[in-house]
């Protein structure tokens, strides 16, 4: 039986923009670049990595996203994801991340799985919430924020450094995965890559193809709302000194005046 | 009053200082009540402690899954614990595990989760969260709409202020989902301390990014940190280089501190790595080159080498300290 990895890929605000929300408080995802997110490069190498390993896999790529998210679809596809699923529905702007892990969760159930790979969070919300939501909801384990990942015999190991100590963890198949940006570099696509991907199939879906009410999600259905948004007032620039051999000694007279030591 | 419940973090038998940021935010909001997990023969020091902090009461539950399992023991306990006490709002530490854990107890409470934020104040809707967004370029006021709100603080929040309490005492035994023994803990290697202040709870960060050149060039970044009980910090350029552990990387997807005061040396600025430093209250940044964008963050900046420039820092700050 070949293994079934699905890898859920965000498409995101490029962070080297100028990042903003919409009227209603929401990301603005229409005036703005935008890509598939860095850190979800992550997860496709690795899912592709396994897949590699395996020698029996195929990898699906899927996102939940707007029109132009199939950018990120593609360049999944490019890098060697084998096909893409692409949700999209008029009914999701302003989705939450419990709404978001109900879409995934269908979607994945429907594309069929043995391991979702995920990023560690997505650059534009950094919650880093949907992959233990996917295995909630999924029921079953979630082996998250690794910086290592191994799949063999049915069995997903993994390395994870958390604040306070570095943890080895164990779980079976079926479960969710989710790497960090030190599990290694993801590839390039190559120019075969970008000249496969076009063929690939990549299937639209919508909520109701996933059996989702439109009150489930959007805004309607986000159990948070957002109350103000406000731009920070930008730094304003202080004393720019060179160097000219005291330039220590000048540093040392500021952090003075202003009491640092 | 209202209760709120509090997940107390604590490694090696001692609470962590976010927690006590926890209490202190909670009793914003209500009587805080405390919970403390897995915490063997050091819970009722853990407790005494956050009853010195405010809590009311300290729920303890204590069981090998807490260890042996990633996450999912600890929804369980909390999910059981909010069952029984109906609190007002569920704090957790923003961490890798606090997030996941607040996101799952959330799902499963049928309701809503902030992650992240960086102030908590009252409101008759409820508790109003402040976060920090788009790489702290924006500032976001946001509140749980829907159910028992569920909201991870990051540390450094607020400073955590003694307000002696009863810290009554129960403990529970948990009765552990299917679930809960999913994900197995194999094994775990404590983080060994480097003597310094932690990143994020330091008051003073000093970093190094790739101008530091090599491993070895920490040591003058090390140095300075010394001299000022300030905690070191790294760009991922020199994490990714090995010159320093990830743990001390600042960033998107490494630390997120704000200090009072921090020292950017051989950084260039990227976004990514602003994310994690640009709300700090004071920021000094020695680089050589003068149109590197992190001098637009900068109070203080001095254009020049930093193996020039910290060594003689160092030594003046050591001298005016006697
Ligand atoms: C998804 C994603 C997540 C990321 N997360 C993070 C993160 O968490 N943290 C992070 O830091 N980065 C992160 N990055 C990387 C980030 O984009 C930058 O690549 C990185 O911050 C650059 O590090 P740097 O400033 O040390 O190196 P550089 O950009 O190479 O800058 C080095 C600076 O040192 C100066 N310099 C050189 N020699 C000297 C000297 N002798 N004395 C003084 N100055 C000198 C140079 O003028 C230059 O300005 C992330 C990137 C991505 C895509
Ligand atoms: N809209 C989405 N479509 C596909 N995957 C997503 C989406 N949102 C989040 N994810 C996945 O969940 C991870 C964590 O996201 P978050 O919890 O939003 O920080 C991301 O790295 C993605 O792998």
């Amino acid at each position: 039986m070949s293994l079934r990895i699905v890898v859920c890929v965000k498409y995101v605000p490029d962070a080297t923009g100028d990042r903003r929300f919409g009227e209603d408080f929401t990301t603005d995802r229409d005036g703005v670049d935008g890509l598939l997110s860095e850190l979800d490069e992550y997860g496709v190498e690795q899912a592709l990595r396994i897949a590699e390993a395996s020698g029996d896999a195929e990898v699906t790529v899927v996102t939940v996203g707007p029109d132009d998210a199939k950018d990120a679809l593609r360049k999944a596809l490019s890098m060697g994801a084998d096909k893409a699923v692409h949700v999209n529905d008029d009914d999701l702007h302003g989705t939450d991340a419990l709404g978001t892990s109900l879409v995934l969760a269908k979607a994945v159930e429907q594309a069929g799985f043995d391991l979702v790979v995920c990023g560690m969070a997505s650059t534009d919300g950094t919650m880093g919430v949907v992959p233990a939501l996917l295995a909630e909801r999924l029921g079953v384990p979630q082996v998250t924020l690794l910086s290592e990942v191994a799949v063999e015999g049915g069995v997903v190991t993994g390395r994870r450094d958390g604040d306070a100590a570095t943890e080895y963890l164990q779980a079976q198949l079926p479960a969710v995965v989710s790497v960090t940006d030190q599990s290694g570099e993801a590839r390039y696509p190559s120019f075969k890559g970008i000249m496969a991907a076009k063929k690939k199939p990549v299937q639209s879906l919508d909520l109701d193809d996933l059996g989702i009410e439109a009150e489930q999600v959007g805004l309607a259905g986000a159990w948070t709302a957002v109350d103000s948004a406000a731009a920070r007032p930008a730094r304003t620039q202080g004393t720019i000194v060179k160097d000219e051999g005291e330039g220590g000694k000048q540093l040392a007279a500021f952090l003075a005046a202003q009491k640092f030591i | 009053m209202a209760e709120i419940l509090v997940l107390v973090d604590h490694a090696d038998g001692v609470v962590r200082k976010p927690a006590l940021e926890l209490l202190t935010l909670a009793r914003r909001l209500g009587t805080p009540v405390a919970v403390v997990l897995g915490a063997g023969d050091a819970a009722a020091g853990i407790a005494a402690k956050a009853g010195e902090y405010g809590a009311e009461r300290v729920i303890t539950a204590d069981a090998a899954q807490f260890a042996d399992f990633l996450v999912v023991p600890k929804v369980d306990a909390l999910q059981q614990i909010a069952g029984s006490v109906n609190p007002a709002a569920v704090l957790v530490t923003s961490s890798g595990e606090g997030k996941e854990i607040a996101a799952r107890l959330a799902l499963r409470l049928g309701s809503g989760v902030i992650t992240d934020a960086v102030d908590l104040a009252s409101s008759e809707g409820g508790p109003v969260a402040t976060q920090s967004v788009f790489a702290a370029s924006f500032t976001v006021q946001s509140r749980v709409s829907h159910g028992t709100p569920v909201i991870t603080v990051k540390p450094n929040a607020t400073s955590p202020e003694a307000a002696p309490a009863a810290g009554a005492v129960e403990s529970v035994a948990v009765e552990f989902s299917a679930a809960a023994s999913g994900t197995k803990v194999t094994s775990r290697t404590p983080r060994v301390s480097s003597g310094r202040p932690e990143l994020t709870e330091a008051a003073i960060v000093v970093s190094g990014g790739r101008g530091v050149g090599a491993a070895d060039g920490f040591s003058v970044v090390e140095a300075l940190a010394d001299s000022l009980g300030a905690a070191v910090g790294a760009s991922r350029a020199a994490v990714d280089a090995g010159w320093y552990p990830h743990s001390n990387q600042v960033g998107q997807t490494g630390k997120q501190v704000s200090p009072q005061l921090y020292i950017a040396n051989g950084i260039s600025g990227a976004i990514q790595h602003r994310a994690g430093m640009q709300t700090s209250k004071t920021i000094v940044v020695v680089n050589k080159d003068p149109e590197a964008p992190i001098f637009e963050l900068a109070d203080f900046g001095v254009v020049g080498d930093l193996f020039a420039v910290l060594p003689q820092l160092t030594d003046e700050i050591n001298t005016r300290k006697g």
